[in-house]
Parts: C-alpha cells; structure tokens; sequence
C-alpha cells in the first residue's frame, strides 16, 4: 500500500459526497469554458474581420490630407497586398437633415479592398469606365428612391460647387455590420476639378486604406508605414480598422469585461465548493490525523494526504467538465448563426487556463484544513471523539 | 523486578498542567517514577487522575511543563518534533481504548501503515505484516475492514499495528476498556505473551482489576501523585 492508496480510499469514503464535489467542479469548469471560448471567440472575431485593413491617416487630425504620393511608398511595404483611399466629400443631397456618407475613392480599386459591399459585376465594370458614376446604398437607393441611370446632384460644401454623379451601381451589403448607406464616386473627377479651381488642394487624400496579406503582421506593418512618414510634413498614423472605429470597441469592451468577470467569479465558486467539501472530511478525520502523527506520520504526510485528495477531486471535476466544454461548445456552433464568430471553438488557451484554474483550487482548498490537521496538537487531537 | 535490569523508563520530576484560557490547569505533580526493561507496569487511578497524560509522556506525544523523561536511554524531552516523530515510530508501538484504526484500510493496511516510515520494500513489509496478524490469531482476517470485525479482533489489529515495527515499549491506555471479559481476556492474554517471550517493557493503563493482575507492578496514581 502506499500513501496515495489512502488519498483515493479517503476520497471514496463518502462517494455521494465525492461524486457530487466532483459533478459540481465539472458544472462550473464547462461554464467556465464555454464563457472563455465566448470571449475567445469575440477577440478573434474583432481581429479577424479587422486586421487585415490599416486605416493611415495624418498624425495629428483626421481633417488633415495627405499627399497622394504616398500611395506608392505604402504600397512597397512588405506584407501590403493593396493599397486604396478616401476623402470625406460631405455636401449636400436634397435634403440637409439627412446625412450620408459620401466618399471619393479610386475607381479601379476600393470596391476591391471593401469586399463586403456587394456589387455585381456588370454594374461595377460600367462604373469603372465612367468618370462621373458613383455607386449607392440598397439603403440609399429605397430612401431615395434611386435607379440605375439616375443622376444625383449634390451640393458641395468641403468641395464647393455643383456636382453631378450618374448612379451606375447599388451595392447590398454582406453581413449586418456592413454600413448600407455610402455612397462612393471617383476620386479622379473630383481631382480634376481641384486642379482647375484650387491647385493647392489637387493630389490630396483623406486618409489611406491598407489591405494587409497576413493580419498577425498588422502591428509591425502600421509602424513601418509611419516611419516612413516620419519627421516629412505630414505624419501619420496607423491602426486596424477596427481601433480606428473605437466607438465598436468601447461597447464590445464592456461586455467581454463582464464575461471575463464571471467567468473567473466561476472559479472562485468552484472554490467554494471544494473548500467546503475539504474541510468538512478533514474535520472528521482529526482523530485519525492525530494517530498518524502518534505513529510517527509528519506534517508532509498530512499534506499528501489532504492536499492530495483535494487536488484529485479538482482534476476529476476540471478534466469531466472540459471535456463537457467540447460538446457544448461544438452544439452552440451548430445552432449560433453563421457569420456571429468566423471561429468558435475551444482554444488551446481555454483549456491552459482550465486546468490551471482546478490545480489552483485544488491546492487552495486544502490549505486551511491542512493547516489545522498539523497544527492539532496529537494529545487534543486523539481526545477528540470521531 | 531484579534491581541489576535495565532501566527503560526513567521519570524525574515531572509536573504537567494543561492551560485552558487563561486557567493553569495542574494534572501531574513532580512525578517520578522508574521503570525497568522488560517490565510489565500497570498504572490504576480514577478517572481524570492524569494516567492517560503520563502515558502520553512516556510515549513522547506529549511533553511535560518541568522535569525530565528518559526513555531507553534518551532524553526525549530534549528532541524537535520530526526527530521525536521518528523515534515514536521506530521505539513505541501504542495501543488505545478505542482501537483506532483506519476505517478505510483493511486489516492488513491498517497493520502495514507504521512499516510505510521504514525503508522496507513490499516483500519485506509483507513478511512483517503477515507475522504480526498470525501471532496475534488474525492470519486469515486480514483482508477485512475493521467495521467487519468484532471489538476484540480491533483491539488484536491494533495490537498488531504495535508491534509490527518491533518497538521497544508499548504503550496501551485501557486496551481492555471497550471489551467483554472473553476479549480482554484474549487482550491481556496477548499482551502477557509480548511481554514474556519477546520482552517486550509495557506501560498499561487500566481501570480494569483483572487486567492489573496479569501485570507484575501496579502503581496508583491520584490527584496527580503516584503511589505504588
Ligand atoms: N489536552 C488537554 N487539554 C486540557 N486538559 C487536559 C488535556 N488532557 C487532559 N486534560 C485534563 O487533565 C486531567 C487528567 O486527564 P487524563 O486524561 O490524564 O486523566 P485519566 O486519568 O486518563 O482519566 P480517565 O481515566 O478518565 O481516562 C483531566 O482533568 C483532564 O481534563
Ligand atoms: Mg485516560
């Protein structure tokens, strides 16, 4: 026989009591991983759908240009796939009180870098050709009423003058995140007309829109983009799309903060749980530590024993419940709407913090009862009637 | 009791008193006593006269406020605990009232738990444990729990568990006290025969008479002094 014998046989003295210690650490330990593998989830999602677009606009305000030659510059970055851009155009349609966004973009490219603005093919290729096409909206097209052919007359502000596009596309929106209210028309016509009126406001961009082949490399790609810029009149600065829309993520952030939240609220209940369970079966084995200790057993014996036995339940119940986590998580992914997560599964680091989290418990938990098993003195302890 | 034995057990002085809250609760008073090897010592009292705390003195699990206790020559007063721990477990074998056994250990663990601080490998405490259960007539007991035995094969267990370790003094704090008398006549039986073949120095606490008699000395303690 050896001490670990009697670390199981003591555990298997009340198996209701053990089963259920363990079945309770199972329940949590599956709550916990289904929590983590949400958050999880979300981060990944955030990342996913956003790193692989940099958004680089002036350093100091976003109302400032930048120069158009910076586009060739960005685009020999390594890691850039494409590079487009924007200017906020603003003005005025029909009616002042209803704001869309108007955006003048290349018109060879930005379709291509925004994939999630749907349009078909043939409409796209007759705006391309055309210099004064824009494309709208479905959104913007029912409001408005708008058909292919019709012409949009806009007031200038940003750009003053009267302006006139020619509606050669509508796009459908891909997800319901997609904004379906722009409208976009060619940077090059409102380039023209800038070198005719005001030369010192030709060849400027709003800001620059990077697609990036690989989104890991994000980080190190916005900080080669802005020193190349560095100490030239115009700065700039880069960041993932997301980032740059820190609305989204202020709100995203609260929620994750309070899952995050629970789901370590969870451990400390777990705590409870086996903290509880601990010190009940120490408690009724007080007489029996003492005569161990009379035989000669030491205090590091006692903490084999209790802490032994504590760490064995926590491991039964973290090891049942992620393995619970698996199926839970593999039946929430195949009712949850596609497109919520790009990814939702349990990560390595679900499991990692799992485990950690039920061999800290278990550890934990047999802290105080250990404490008093060794600190009974053995006369007091073998007077206490069992 | 020749006086050119050995002497096992050597008592001086030694006072006790327990502190409960703030009250000195005095149970021994300068208490001394001497105790040869091989000796066979029945300690009688009334109930709360201080026999199970001298004992406990002698067995090194508890520790006198003055005075010393000498056993087999050491001064077990002087050890720290982990070294006191071992030297319990390699020179006294203990016997209680209440057999103390683990009861989720069967017969045979329960006897093979002392042997677990020694260096012996399994064959070796195989063999021990075998030996201790067959001479104390429980050879073909030994793969039941204690709640599947009865009083007496407790206390034969527990008595088995003692001597496994082959220690120099046993200790026993009423080990007939829970019996009926066909038990503890089997106990007293027992612990005559350790005692006479294999020497074995035994401290008995007893408030039983007919165990007293199978002693060879009696001393009677009360109100905290010994008397013989
Ligand atoms: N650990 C302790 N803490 C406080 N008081 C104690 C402790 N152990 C013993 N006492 C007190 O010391 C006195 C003697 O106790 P002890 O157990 O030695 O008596 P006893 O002679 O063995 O009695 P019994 O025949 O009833 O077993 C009692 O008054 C008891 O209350
Ligand atoms: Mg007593």
């Amino acid at each position: 026989m050896k001490i670990v014998k009697l670390v199981w046989k003591n555990m298997m003295r009340h198996k209701l009591r053990a089963a259920l210690t363990v079945l309770g650490i199972a329940i949590a330990v599956t709550a916990f991983g289904m929590l983590r593998t949400v958050v999880t989830a979300w981060n990944v999602g955030v990342e996913a759908s956003a790193a692989n677009r940099l958004i680089t606009r002036d350093a100091v305000s976003f109302i400032f240009t930048l120069p158009l030659s910076y586009k060739d510059q960005i685009a020999r970055v390594p890691g850039v796939e494409d590079v487009t851009f924007a200017n906020w155009f603003g003005g005025v349609y029909i009616d002042k009180n209803q704001f869309f966004a108007r955006l003048a973009v290349p018109g060879d490219n930005y379709i291509d870098v925004y994939p999630e603005c749907i349009v078909p093919p043939e409409q796209l290729a007759v705006f391309k050709k055309e210099r004064n096409s824009c494309i709208i909206g479905s959104q913007i097209a029912e409001r408005y009423n708008l058909k292919l052919g019709d012409i949009m007359p806009v007031d200038g502000d940003i750009y003053p003058g009267k302006w006139e596009f020619v509606v050669r596309g509508i796009y459908t929106p891909k997800d319901k995140v997609t904004d379906p209210s722009n409208m976009f028309f060619h940077w090059e016509y409102l380039n023209e007309r800038m070198k005719d009126q005001s030369p010192g406001r030709a060849n400027q961009v709003g800001w620059y829109v990077i697609k990036v082949k690989n989104p890991a490399e994000a980080a190190s790609i916005s900080q080669k983009v802005d020193a190349l810029f560095e100490n030239s009149p115009a700065e700039t600065k880069t960041e993932t799309e997301r980032a740059f829309q820190q609305d989204f993520l202020a709100s995203v952030g609260a929620i994750l903060t309070a899952m995050n939240v629970i789901s370590f609220v969870i451990v400390g209940i777990i705590l409870l749980v086996l903290g509880n369970t601990m010190i009940m079966s120490a408690r009724e084995r007080t007489q029996e530590y003492a005569v161990l200790k009379t035989l000669g057993f030491t205090g590091w014996h006692i903490v084999g024993l209790i802490g032994g036995e504590s760490l064995l339940i926590a491991c039964l119940g973290g090891g049942l419940g992620l393995a619970g986590t698996f199926p839970l998580v593999a039946g929430f992914a195949a009712v949850m709407p596609k497109g919520w997560f790009p990814v939702f599964q349990v990560e390595t680091i679900t499991l990692i913090l799992g485990v950690s989290s039920a061999v800290l418990v278990g550890i934990l938990s047999s802290i105080f009862p250990i404490q008093r098993a060794i600190s009974t003195r053995i006369v007091d302890g073998l007077r206490q009637v069992g | 009791m020749a006086a050119d034995r050995r002497t096992m057990i050597e008592i001086t002085n030694v006072s006790k008193s327990y502190r409960r809250d703030s009250l000195e609760i005095p149970v021994l008073h300068s208490v001394s006593l001497v105790v040869p090897e091989g000796e066979f010592l029945a300690l009688m009292g009334p109930s709360g006269s201080g026999k199970t705390t001298l004992l406990n003195l002698i067995a090194g699990i508890d520790r006198p406020t003055s005075g010393n206790v000498i056993v087999n020559g050491v001064d077990i007063g002087m050890m720290n605990e982990s070294t006191l721990a071992r030297w319990r477990s390699s020179n006294v074998g203990f016997i209680f009232q209440f057999y103390n056994l683990l009861p989720v250990l069967t017969a045979y663990e329960n006897v093979e738990l002392p042997l677990l601080l020694t260096s012996l490998k399994k064959k070796g405490r195989r063999e021990h444990v075998e030996a201790a259960l067959r001479l104390v007539g429980l050879g073909d007991r030994m793969s039941h729990y204690p709640k599947q035995l009865s009083g007496g094969q407790e206390q034969r267990v527990a008595i088995a568990r003692a001597i496994v370790t082959d220690p120099t003094i046993i200790v026993a704090d009423e080990p007939t006290g829970d019996l009926d008398r066909v038990s503890a006549g089997e106990i007293m039986a027992l612990l005559e025969q350790l005692n006479a073949e294999y020497k074995k120095t035994i401290v008995m606490v007893t408030h039983d008479p007919r165990a007293a008699e199978k002693a060879h000395t009696v001393m009677h303690l009360e109100k905290g002094e010994l008397s013989a």
